[in-house]
């Protein structure tokens, strides 16, 4: 699948495009098929989202994983300070990064 | 330490006040990404992977209580609760919002402080040796120099937009604790006849091309010094490869045109600026150097009680001799046990400023490997001092060891990186520490970079490690034999890549085999120097 993300204008925080808005969960990232760009331009003119970009990713049972680790760690945080991620209460977590 | 007059202050304030408006500009919409991204890296903020890192400029790595304990403030009101402090004597915030980064400007100039030239191509912050004004080996006391360079090379309208960014260092030792021929110019105070002036190191660098600079001058004197460095970057400013990023450092120009050829131009351009009369007033040189001057040392013990092991452990490991008999400098190691290389929460951060004007006359230093100096620290308080440095996590007695490895802060936060260094620095730390072989090894220097741009120094390591994105999977390339030292060096390669798990058992092989082979007073590198590559590779490879 192909999905959207960038960083949100004000604070930086990683965001992934849902369909109708920019969250910061990749798992609510939706496929956007072949409409990425004209999304992208869309987005972008509107100041909701700066430097987006179209990543491939894989959808499974488990959710949306980003095909290259480094969107991995942008979507979930620096697997150093696992405090800081999105999901601070699961060690595990990381793995699904690496 | 310098103090802003009036101008300085001035320009800080106007900038912060420039970018507060193209900040609001961007969030308001009325400029581009593409608008903004110049203006806002000219402010030394980046967009990262996680949000907008701001880098501030901490020049030739001096700073006071007050402006540390600034430091330490910001990380917990605009950051979350910490700093990293960088190879360049910098300091990093990973979690800034657009929204506060000219608060945060402000902040900073308060206390004399700043974020401008950390960023774009241009004269980057201008660093120096950590122990600059205290070491018993300095010839002088560097950072009056670099304080001229710094502001000569603020706002320099020439050389706003070089070709790519310039990095430059100043010491006054033989020994190097600057990485200084690995700048794009380094500059070295010597003495020649009894006259003190500069000697000229250019056309050094890492990043994917790494070059050790070659000298073009071997004596400057000291009222041409801003002349002779304004015409090496002119000549470059001319013929540096503007088409091409890659190319585009002074290291590729001089490499090119040769040291000679270089240097021809470079004589010929400061020849026709002598007439010109470009230098500063040597006036400003002596106004300045006064901020510099030694602080009211007293006489005192030379030695400590070691009676506590722990604290004899640390004292032999972590002070430097200092100029002053009954002082020496103390390193503060910002690389516990598996912790993060170079990371300070903003608690310690004000623990380390008020340790400052408690035991080293309100001043401290940032190292390029990542550490804190207390300059200035009588032999009588290091007790009190390590006590207390101890009790904040901040007593690791690890100086110039395996376990006092630079890293980058690689894919965990960089945009740039390929791989991640932080986790291989904290397996590595762990290792060594549990089996006791960091003691056995002594001097090793561990450098680290998570992509080819080198912020981790690996070129330069005694065992270097660089991370690679192998299809999609990180992979680490092992080299040995580099020194950022006075030996300066390059390491080389030692074969194919390794996984995270295999680089780490390598990094194990290549020492242990060090502690087989080595001879009395060998460290790692004297070893690998005398023995050669092969042996390493046969135990790594075979």
């Amino acid at each position: 699948m192909k999905i959207l993300t960038g960083n949100d204008l004000r604070t930086g925080a990683v965001t992934w495009w849902d369909g109708t808005n920019w969250s910061l969960h990749v798992d609510a990232a939706a496929d956007v098929g072949e409409h990425g760009d004209e999304i992208l331009a869309r987005e972008e003119a509107l100041r909701r989202v700066n430097v987006p970009y179209i990543i491939e990713a894989e959808a499974s049972a488990e959710g949306v994983r980003p095909a290259h680790i480094k969107d991995r760690v942008r979507a979930l945080g620096p697997t150093v300070r696992p405090d800081l991620t999105l999901k601070p209460k699961d060690p595990e977590a990381i793995d699904w990064v690496i | 330490m310098y103090q802003y007059d009036q101008y300085d202050q001035q320009m800080v304030d106007a900038r912060v006040e420039e970018f507060r408006d193209q900040a609001r500009r961007r969030l308001d919409g009325k400029l581009t990404e593409d608008q903004f991204k110049p203006l806002r890296l000219m402010n030394g903020l980046y967009l990262q992977l996680h949000a907008y890192m701001l880098r501030v400029a901490i020049p030739y790595g001096t700073l006071n209580s007050r402006q540390m304990i600034a430091l330490g403030d910001i990380a917990d009101k605009y950051d979350r609760g910490y700093g990293h402090f960088t190879t360049r004597q910098n300091l990093q915030y990973n979690w800034i919002k657009l929204e506060d980064a000219a608060d945060i400007l402000a902040d900073l100039a308060k206390v004399e402080m700043h974020a401008i030239q950390t960023s774009g191509n241009c004269i980057r912050n201008i660093s120096s040796d950590h122990f600059a004004g205290a070491a018993a080996d300095e010839l002088v006391d560097p950072r009056p120099y670099a304080e001229l360079l710094r502001q000569w090379s603020s706002f320099h309208p020439e050389f706003t937009y070089l070709p790519r960014k310039f990095k430059i260092a100043v010491i006054a030792a033989e020994k190097d604790r600057a990485a200084m021929r690995l700048h794009d110019i380094g500059i070295q105070i010597v003495e020649k006849d009894g006259e003190i002036g500069a000697r000229f190191y250019v056309g050094g660098g890492m990043g994917r091309t790494p070059m050790i600079a070659p000298m073009i001058r071997d004596f400057v004197p000291l009222d041409q010094l801003i002349t002779y460095s304004e015409a090496c970057l002119r000549v470059y400013n001319r013929y540096g490869r503007r088409d091409n990023k890659y190319k585009a450092r002074i290291k590729i120009l001089v490499h090119e045109l040769g040291a000679e050829e270089y240097t021809r131009q470079v004589e010929q351009e400061f020849a026709h600026m002598l007439e010109q009369g470009v230098e500063p007033p040597r006036e400003e040189l002596e106004r300045i150097k006064p901020f510099f001057a030694d602080p009211a040392f007293e006489d005192g013990a030379k030695n400590v009680d070691r009676s506590d092991p722990d604290f004899a452990l640390w004292v032999d490991r972590n002070t430097h001799r200092h100029k002053h008999d009954s002082y020496v400098s103390a390193v503060i190691s910002l690389k516990p046990v598996g912790g993060i290389p170079g990371d300070a929460t903003g608690t310690q951060i004000r623990i380390m400023a008020k340790l400052a004007e408690q035991y080293s006359f309100d001043e401290l230093r940032i190292m390029h490997t990542q550490n804190v100096v207390l300059p200035h620290v009588k032999i009588a308080d290091l007790h009190a001092l390590w006590t207390a440095l101890d009790a904040a996590d901040l007593g690791a007695p690890n100086m110039d060891s395996i376990e006092d490895m630079i890293a980058c802060p690689g894919l965990d936060y960089c945009a740039l990186a390929n791989a991640r260094s932080i986790p291989l620095a904290q397996r590595i730390s762990e290792k060594f520490d549990a089996s006791g072989k960091t003691a056995k090894l002594g001097e090793l220097k561990l450098k680290i970079s998570g992509c080819i741009n080198a912020c981790g120094h690996h070129h330069a390591g005694h065992i270097g490690i660089l991370g690679v994105d192998r299809k999609g999977v990180e992979n680490y390339q092992l080299s040995l034999g580099g020194s950022e030292a006075e030996d300066t060096a390059l390491a080389k390669i030692t074969g194919p890549g390794f996984t995270e798990d295999g680089v780490i058992d390598a990094v194990e092989k290549v020492t242990d085999l060090y502690l087989d082979v080595r001879e009395d007073g060998e460290r790692f590198l004297d070893t690998y120097r005398r023995i050669g590559m092969a042996p390493f590779k046969e135990a790594l490879y075979d």
